[in-house]
């Protein structure tokens, strides 16, 4: 039993398709040795990555495949000789298996005597395995980019292969990719060790070897170095914290060897600008993590995490050059900020004609005309329900400046601020609140996690410019096919989505869609799509349930979310679970009878008239079901679905007496058509909450 | 915190503005580049000029340093921003092919600049370039140094819809940025561009340059005549347009010698093509491009950059 590592020695990654990268390589590699049944049942798998490598450590491989042995049937025993002489078939056989024609043995099967050979396969030692397939299966990693780098361009990888390293215990496994033919020489921090080759002596010694030449391989470990670094300079300011952010440590991670944390600081004048925009630029420009007070406000201090170690004097110019960068960031942003005030936004909508909404629809003075349009038809639905008059101005308002801060230099240098931008210069600008806060959380939900804007115009501004986003999307072709979705309109019908279940806006699907124009049935049922992700992914109710509630009617979001809970809650009862599992029964035998070209009669009438039915068990099951029915759907009316349910599963005697007593497809046609009709009827008057029949039942 | 540290390390290494670009120049001269002058029409970027756009295509290998002052209108502040530039320069490297040590070679050029690498902090990220009017993309990284993007670094991948092999790596060194960096300096204009050998005098940045930014900010965005504007591009576009059908025919031709194709002026229609490039950038600074008509615009400069590298192609190919 050995060890084996592969390290493949880059130049830097990107920081994004490192973590992907590192675990396909663990599963490639394992999944190679399990094929070529070269892994110890109890053998561990560890993965390592850098930016500049990506490695492997499998403890447990087997020195070589074990032997095998097969045995071959051939021809019959009468084809492959002739008076006990081999015939042409028997060489041929023979030469297929690999045997001598005097090593064939008769074999008796049921379907008479065969000729048959024993294969024995000596087993290939994991060195040429390893040298032979490892390299398809690093050529074959995912990256989201690649490249070419060597003339003639025989391969493409995410960025060039500079080393390999490639051991069997202490036996470098002859292989090569990229040009490069694996060693036992890896190389370390770039600058803290510099060029001189890191001999790996044994593939077990790789992550402590390496560690000598100043490079952490463990990405876990470099993370719990990266938090406890953060804390230890945090504690330099009394009473300050960091402010989490596991996405940045993810990303620093990737991006150092070695890492360090510095505390470094800015003037305290710049903490005059909003903190959206400083945390802005030191988290995505500059990676920077923010640090904030006692108080929870942002405080003049930036964590930098560097990839190298220094002395005090590295240090103090380490720290001296960053707060120089982002001394010059927030002073960029300053001037913008005051460049900007110059114009206010309301000076700015007739620019927008200059802003490319998507060129073959128009510019972003065309989508606000657009989205002013179809909030103007959402008002007339909304004022048949309430008074709307107080909003209405602050809401037009508020969509004809959404789009205004493109405009600005501001958010043309921090483009994921834009909105945010426009909501403190609506507030800077003397707008009111309602206003600045809708252009501020216009493209709230941001994701599923997110919360909906906070107020009713914000609200109705989100859903407005997302629903014309979509169908004018959808209009020139450029719905989601697939995992392309260039446009993310899959989020932006999430949001609708969301928007719609967590605010009290009494507006549907339906409604939404219909502000925009003329009916897109494709538009509705990705709309639908999606409220079934919604309930499914983001409130966690079971597939069955949102399958049943969805069968039922997906339009009012609340609704089906009203009706999931209320499922889920009756589900488990033994008397509902048997109910649903009879809609089942019953589902199927009218799909069967559809299929056959059945006749249903409806021979009843207000529980009046049973006509052609005769068991006093279906005669029952239908009254029983009138009744039912009658209840459920005054209780769906004041929507307690708990109770309508829990009415439901009542049927449950009825039901079992039904399906144990009578044979529906009876051989008399008149009685079959009348219960079908029957069972029909059933189906569909209690189909309003959800379509049972969808629930599994064990 | 103590600044003596960094007092005495920007005191001791602080190269200047022009000693900035010697070292570069005489670094990469020693590695075996051609040193080029500065291309003398406008360009947006050392990537337009045809020391990179044109020799980048086909299978030559070459390998050429050139410092490019690079126009941006847009980006022009009337000299008030102290970090922002309508023109800035850049020292731009091609290697073709790449040498497996690129990176090695670059940090060593930062040496050559004075700089102690293990007092500093320095990153490769992931940074992809993209020229849609150049038909031309590449991916690499920004280099950090100390938090600062000092240089841009990319495989090269395709050029004017050509893909290359070999592909290159082109080096953008930022040259006010890294002078910023070795001086220490909140402000652009503040840099010192020389300094007199005998009394020590600085000539600075400021003094060199600012009332070219001042200027051609007012020109860019106040004062160049849009009709006018339009009529240059115009010509511009036809001339480069009545060559490349030539061109085109030219090289095709089974008849033309070898010394026709070749005495073709390709490099003069891609002149006529950066003219209209930079027009395109006055129009777009004056504001004067609208949406509909921006897209159309860019399609006809990639129209004369792509069909310009097409012919190049051609044309180099001519036995």
């Amino acid at each position: 039993m050995a060890d084996f590592l592969l390290e493949i020695g880059l130049e830097e990654m990107p920081a994004r398709m490192i973590a992907g990268a590192e675990a396909e390589l663990g599963r490639r590699v394992q999944e190679l040795l399990t094929r070529e049944r070269l892994l110890e049942p109890a053998a561990r798998v560890t993965t390592y990555s850098t930016p500049r490598r990506l490695a492997v450590l499998v403890e447990g491989v087997l020195a070589a495949q074990a032997d095998t042995e097969e045995q071959m049937t051939g021809p019959s025993w009468k084809v492959a000789f002739k008076d006990g002489a081999p015939t042409a078939a028997a060489e041929a056989f023979a030469k297929k298996a690999g045997v001598a024609v005097s090593a064939l043995e008769k074999i008796t099967t049921a379907k008479g005597e065969y000729v048959s050979a024993l294969i024995r396969r000596k087993g290939v030692a994991a060195l040429q395995v390893l040298a032979a397939e490892l390299p398809k299966e690093v050529l074959a990693l995912y990256w989201a980019k690649n490249m070419y780098w060597r003339a003639g361009k025989p391969e493409r990888f995410v960025r060039p292969v500079r080393w390999l390293v490639a051991l069997l215990d202490s036996a470098v496994v002859p292989l090569e990719i990229a040009g490069i033919a694996a060693g036992n020489a890896s190389r370390g921090h770039r600058v803290l060790h510099g060029d001189a080759p890191v001999v790996i002596a044994s593939a077990k010694d790789y992550a402590e070897a390496l560690r000598k030449a100043f490079v952490v391989v463990d990405s876990a470990e470099r993370r719990q170095t990266i938090r406890k670094a953060l804390d230890k300079a945090t504690r330099i300011v009394a009473g300050a914290r960091w402010r989490e952010d596991e996405p940045l440590v993810e990303t620093v991670l990737h991006l150092t060897e070695w890492p360090m944390v510095i505390l470094g600081d800015f003037e305290p004048e710049y903490l005059k600008l909003p903190e959206e925009v400083l945390v802005t630029v030191m988290r995505d420009h500059q990676k920077y993590f923010a640090m904030e007070g006692a108080d929870g406000k942002l405080a003049p201090h930036f964590l930098a995490v560097l990839n190298t170690a220094v002395d005090e004097e590295g240090e103090a110019i380490i720290r001296h050059g960053n707060a120089r960068v982002l001394r010059a960031r927030f002073k960029d942003a300053q001037f913008f900020w005051d460049f900007d005030q110059k114009t206010p936004l309301t000076e700015r909508v007739e620019s927008l004609k200059n802003v490319t909404f998507q060129k073959e629809l128009g510019s972003y003075f065309w989508k606000t005309d657009e989205n002013l349009r179809i909030v103007g038809n959402l008002k007339s639905v909304l004022n048949s329900d309430y008074d709307f008059s107080r909003n209405w101005f602050s809401l037009t308002h508020a969509v004809k400046l959404a789009k205004t801060d493109l405009t600005t230099e501001l958010v043309k240098e921090f483009t994921e601020l834009q909105g945010v931008i426009g909501g403190l210069y609506a507030k800077a600008q003397g707008l009111s609140d309602e206003v600045a806060f809708a252009i501020y959380d216009q493209y709230k939900p941001a994701s599923t996690e997110d919360s909906i804007p906070r107020n009713i115009e914000g609200q109705l501004l989100g859903l407005a410019d997302r629903i014309q986003t979509i169908t004018a999307m959808f209009g020139i072709g450029a719905a989601p096919t697939g995992s392309k979705d260039p446009f993310a309109l899959r989020r932006a019908a999430n949001a609708i989505v969301k928007i719609l279940a967590e605010s009290e806006l009494p507006l549907t699907i339906g409604d939404v869609l219909a502000a925009t124009g003329p009916s897109m049935p494709e538009c509705s049922i990705f709309l639908v799509e999606r409220v079934g992700f919604y309930l499914k992914d983001v409130c966690g109710f079971a597939y069955d349930v949102v399958n049943a509630v969805l069968a039922a009617g997906s339009d009012d979001v609340r609704d089906a979310v009203a009706r999931c809970e209320a499922l889920t809650a009756v589900r488990g009862s033994g008397d509902f679970a048997a109910v649903s599992a009879a809609f089942k029964r019953i589902k199927n035998i009218l799909r069967q009878a559809e299929e056959k070209g059945e006749s249903f009669s409806a021979t009843w009438e207000n529980g009046k008239s049973y006509g052609e039915l005769v068991e006093p068990e279906e005669k029952a099951l239908i009254e029983a079901f009138d009744e039912v029915a009658g209840r459920v759907s005054e209780l769906r009316a004041k929507r307690d679905y708990r109770a309508a349910l829990e009415e439901v599963a009542t049927l449950r005697p009825a039901v079992d007496a039904f399906f144990e007593k009578v044979m529906v497809m009876s051989p008399d046609p008149k009685l079959r058509a009348a219960r079908l009709g029957m069972i029909h009827q059933v189906r569909v008057g209690l189909a309003g909450i959800a379509d049972f029949s969808e629930i599994v039942t064990s | 915190m103590s600044s003596s540290p960094v007092e005495s390390i920007r005191k001791t290494s602080a190269l200047t503005f022009q000693e900035l670009l010697f070292r570069l120049q005489s670094f990469w001269a020693d590695r075996g580049c051609v040193l080029q002058q500065p291309y003398d029409v406008e360009v947006g970027a050392g990537t337009m000029a045809p020391e990179t756009f044109l020799r980048v295509l086909g299978p030559k290998p070459y390998k050429v340093g050139y410092a490019q002052p690079s126009r941006r209108p847009a980006d022009g502040r009337y000299g008030e921003n102290p970090n922002r530039l309508f023109k800035h320069t850049q020292f731009q490297l091609i290697l073709k092919p790449p040498p497996v040590n690129v990176q090695e070679l670059y940090l060593e050029s930062l040496e050559a600049l004075g700089i102690d690498l293990k007092k500093h902090d320095i990153k490769f990220e992931e940074d992809n370039w993209e020229w849609p009017a150049g038909g031309a993309w590449g991916v690499g990284w920004q280099v950090m140094f100390d938090g600062q993007e000092i240089t841009q670094f990319t495989y090269f991948q395709q050029c004017g819809g050509l893909d290359l092999d070999p592909i290159c790596a082109e080096l953008t060194y930022g040259l006010e940025r890294i002078a910023q960096v070795l001086q220490d300096l909140d402000s652009i204009y503040d840099i010192v561009w020389a300094r007199d050998p005998e009394t020590g005098a600085p000539v600075t940045y400021g003094e060199v340059r600012f009332a070219e930014e001042l200027q051609f900010s007012v020109y860019n965005f106040e004062d160049a005549d849009v009709a006018k504007l339009w009529e240059h591009f115009n010509l511009y576009e036809a001339e480069a347009k009545a060559l490349l059908i030539q061109a085109n025919i030219l090289l095709e031709s089974e008849s033309a010698t070898a010394a026709e194709k070749r005495r073709f002026p390709l490099l003069a229609t891609y002149e006529l093509a950066l003219k209209c490039s930079n027009l395109f950038n006055i129009l777009d600074a004056r504001g004067a491009i609208s949406v509909t008509e921006r897209v159309g615009v860019i399609g006809r400069i990639r129209g004369l950059a792509v069909g310009v590298a097409k012919a190049y192609a051609v044309q180099q190919a001519v036995a």
